[in-house]
C-alpha cells in the first residue's frame, strides 16, 4: 500500500487536532506516514500513533523552522521524491499553503487548496472546495504529479486507529537557497484558553453592536466553550485583534454552531461564515442581512439578551 | 529602488460569481470585475517605499483584455508603469501556470528589487501564487506582511499570526506579500486619474515571454474542477423579539438543538 505523506502541525510536540484529521483522510488513501519537524516529538508520537500513523518522518534540526517555509518544501520533495507517496496532506493554513505551493512547483505536481473533503476514487485523490464565499461547491482532482491537497478544519472527525508510529530520523540539510527568509524575533502571543476559531465547534462573534465591550460576548462564547470571533468593523475599531476577524480578509470559519452578536451580516463577513452548519444572531436591527442567513435569530440588544441567555444556559448545565 | 506589484483582476464579490458551464472556468466575461480588493494594499506599500526614497513602482497582471482595468486603477494610485500580458492561451490557467507566466513577465522587465503582492486574490483564495513566483524566481519570500520596512538591502516584516508575532526578514531581492492590515490604500486624487491617462502600459502575449502555449490554459493545468453546484440558498428560521425573554427564546433553542 502506498504512503501518504502528513505534514504535522504542532507546538513543540502539542499536536493540533487538524493532524489528527488529516491522518484519519490519509488512511482512506494509503498509509500514513506523519512528517514531524521540530522539537517535542515524544510528546506527540503518542497521538500520531493514536490517529494511525504507520511512520513518523522526524526532522529535529533548529534551523528548518527558522527559516520559515522553504526548507519544509525541500524536505517533503525529498520525501515525495523517495517515497512515491498516494498523495501529501497538509493544513490548509497560511504556512500549510505556502509550503504546498512551493512543493507543486518542486515537484510538478497539481495542488488543491481549502478541500473540506477528499476520498478515494478510482486510483486516484477525489477533493470537495467550497468556494465563492461558500455559494458554489466544487469537486477537483489532481492530475498531474503527486496530488498535494491542503486541507481546512473541520472536514474529516477524527477516527482512533493504533499506528506504529515507527520513527526515523532523516538527515536532512536545506538548501543554502532555502535560508533566504529568516525569523529574528518571535514573541509568543497570551493563550486565551478558548478553542481555535478555525478549529472550534462553536463561534460567537462580536460586531459594530458591541460598542467596543466584548465582555457579554465573550461569557456567552464561555458558557457555550465556544472560540470567540470579530467583525472587520469590531477589528478596524481596535476593539479585538485581526486574528480573530471572521471575513472575506480574515479567517473563514464552519463551524457546528456560529453566533453574530450586533453583527449586520455584510458580504464580506458572511463570506467567512455562511457555510457554518447553524447561524443564529442576535442584532438590534430586524433588518439586518444577517437575518437571512438565519436558523434561529433574536431581534433586541446584545447586552440584554446574551446575559439572559448566558445564565439560562449555565443553569441548565449545573 | 525598482518595485513590481502583482495585481489581479476579479470579479466583484459583492455580485453574483459563477462558473462557465462549457469548460468549468470561473466567468470572468459576463460580471463586473474589478482590482481585487487585497492588491491595493501591495500597490500602496509599494508607492509608500518609493515616495520614500527613490525608485519605481511597476504594476504587472495577467489576464484577459478586462484586465486593464486593474492596471488602470493601480496606474491611477501612482505606479509609474504598467505591463499586461494578455493572452487567449491562457484562459482556464491554474496557479501553476499563472506563477510562471509572472515569473517570465519579471525576468523580462529585469533588474527588480522587490515584488509585492497581495496575501491571496479574492475570488480563488488559494494564497499560492506569490510563494509559487517567489520559488519560480528563486527569491526568498516574507509574506502575510502587516508591517514593512525596507533598509538599504534589507526587508524585515512583522507577522501577525495566532501563536506568536514574528519579525521576519529577508535579502533584497525578495518577495513580500502584505496583509489587509498593512496601510490604508489612498483614494486616486483627481490629478493622478488625469495623470494615469498618460503613463505608459505594454501589453505582452506569451510569444513575447517565451512561454509556450501547451505550458499554459486549461488543458495545461495539473488540476482539473470536474463538477460544480450552486449551494442551496438557506431558508430562514424563527426571527423573535426580545420582549424581555429574548435570551430565555435563545438558550432554549441552543438547548434543543443539543448545543448546552
Amino acid at each position: 500500500m502506498a504512503e501518504v505523506l502528513v505534514l504535522v502541525d504542532h507546538l513543540e510536540g502539542k499536536v493540533r487536532k487538524t493532524t489528527a484529521e488529516l491522518l484519519t483522510i490519509a488512511r482512506r488513501l494509503g498509509e500514513p506516514s506523519a512528517v514531524f519537524v521540530g522539537t517535542g516529538f515524544d510528546a506527540a508520537k503518542e497521538t500520531l500513533a493514536r490517529f494511525g500513523a504507520e511512520k513518523v518522518y522526524r526532522v529535529e534540526s533548529p534551523e528548518v523552522l527558522e527559516h520559515l517555509v522553504v526548507p519544509q518544501a525541500e524536505l517533503l520533495a525529498q520525501l515525495v521524491s523517495d517515497k512515491a507517496p498516494a498523495a501529501v496532506l497538509l493544513p490548509s493554513s497560511p504556512e500549510g499553503k505556502e509550503i504546498a505551493a512551493r512543493l507543486a512547483v518542486k515537484t510538478e505536481s497539481g495542488l488543491i487548496t481549502d478541500a473540506v473533503d477528499v476520498q478515494a476514487a478510482d486510483g486516484g485523490v477525489a477533493t470537495t472546495q467550497s468556494v465563492f464565499a461558500g455559494s458554489y461547491t466544487v469537486s477537483a482532482t489532481v492530475t498531474k504529479g503527486t496530488p498535494i491537497v491542503a486541507v481546512k478544519p473541520n472536514s474529516a472527525t477524527p477516527e482512533e486507529a493504533a499506528g506504529a508510529a515507527a520513527d526515523e530520523v532523516l538527515d536532512f540539510i536545506p538548501s543554502d537557497a532555502a535560508k533566504g527568509a529568516r525569523i529574528t524575533e518571535s514573541k509568543p502571543k497570551q493563550a486565551s484558553g478558548r478553542p481555535e476559531l478555525t478549529e472550534a465547534a462553536i463561534v460567537v462573534s462580536g460586531g459594530r453592536g458591541t460598542a467596543g465591550d466584548f465582555s457579554k460576548v465573550e461569557e456567552f462564547a464561555d458558557s457555550l466553550g465556544a472560540a470567540v470571533g470579530a467583525s472587520r468593523a469590531a477589528v478596524d475599531a481596535g476593539w479585538y485583534p485581526h486574528t480573530s476577524q471572521v471575513g472575506q480578509t480574515g479567517k473563514q470559519v464552519s463551524p457546528q454552531l456560529y453566533v453574530a452578536c450586533g453583527i449586520s451580516g455584510a458580504i464580506q463577513h458572511r463570506a467567512g461564515m455562511q457555510t457554518s452548519k447553524t447561524i443564529v444572531a442576535v442584532n438590534k436591527d430586524n433588518e439586518a442581512p444577517i437575518f437571512e442567513l438565519v436558523d434561529f435569530g433574536v431581534v433586541g440588544d446584545l447586552f440584554t439578551v446574551l446575559p439572559q441567555a448566558t445564565e439560562a444556559i449555565k443553569a441548565a448545565k449545573d | 529602488m525598482n518595485i513590481v506589484v502583482c495585481v489581479k483582476y476579479v470579479p466583484d464579490a459583492q455580485a453574483e460569481r459563477t462558473f462557465n458551464a462549457s469548460d468549468n472556468t470561473t466567468d470572468r466575461e459576463n460580471v463586473d470585475g474589478l482590482l481585487s480588493e487585497l492588491d491595493e494594499y501591495a500597490v500602496e506599500e509599494a508607492l509608500k517605499i518609493v515616495e520614500a526614497g527613490e525608485g519605481e513602482v511597476t504594476v504587472l497582471t495577467v489576464g484577459p483584455d478586462a484586465a486593464a482595468d486593474a492596471i488602470k486603477k493601480a496606474l491611477q494610485m501612482g505606479a509609474a508603469k504598467g505591463v499586461h500580458v494578455n493572452d487567449d492561451a491562457i484562459h482556464g490557467s491554474d496557479a501553476v501556470a499563472t506563477s510562471l507566466v509572472l515569473a517570465e513577465a519579471i525576468k523580462k522587465l529585469g533588474d527588480v528589487d522587490l515584488v509585492v503582492t497581495g496575501m491571496a486574490s479574492t475570488d480563488g483564495t488559494m494564497g499560492v501564487v506569490p510563494a509559487m513566483l517567489a520559488e519560480r524566481l528563486g527569491l526568498p519570500a516574507v509574506t502575510y506582511a502587516s508591517e514593512l520596512t525596507v533598509e538599504g538591502t534589507t526587508a524585515t516584516i512583522r507577522r501577525d499570526g495566532d501563536a506568536s508575532t514574528q519579525t521576519i526578514t529577508a535579502t533584497l531581492p525578495a518577495l513580500v506579500s502584505v496583509t489587509d492590515q498593512i496601510n490604508e490604500p489612498r483614494y486616486p486624487s483627481f490629478k493622478g486619474i488625469m495623470a494615469a491617462k498618460k503613463k505608459p502600459v505594454e501589453s505582452w502575449s506569451l510569444a513575447d515571454l517565451g512561454v509556450d502555449a501547451s505550458q499554459v490554459g486549461l488543458d495545461a493545468a495539473w488540476t482539473k474542477v470536474d463538477s460544480f453546484s450552486a449551494r442551496p440558498p438557506r431558508t430562514q428560521g424563527e426571527i423573535v423579539a426580545d420582549e424581555g425573554d429574548g435570551g430565555a427564546k435563545l438558550a432554549a433553542f441552543l438547548t434543543e438543538r443539543k448545543f448546552v
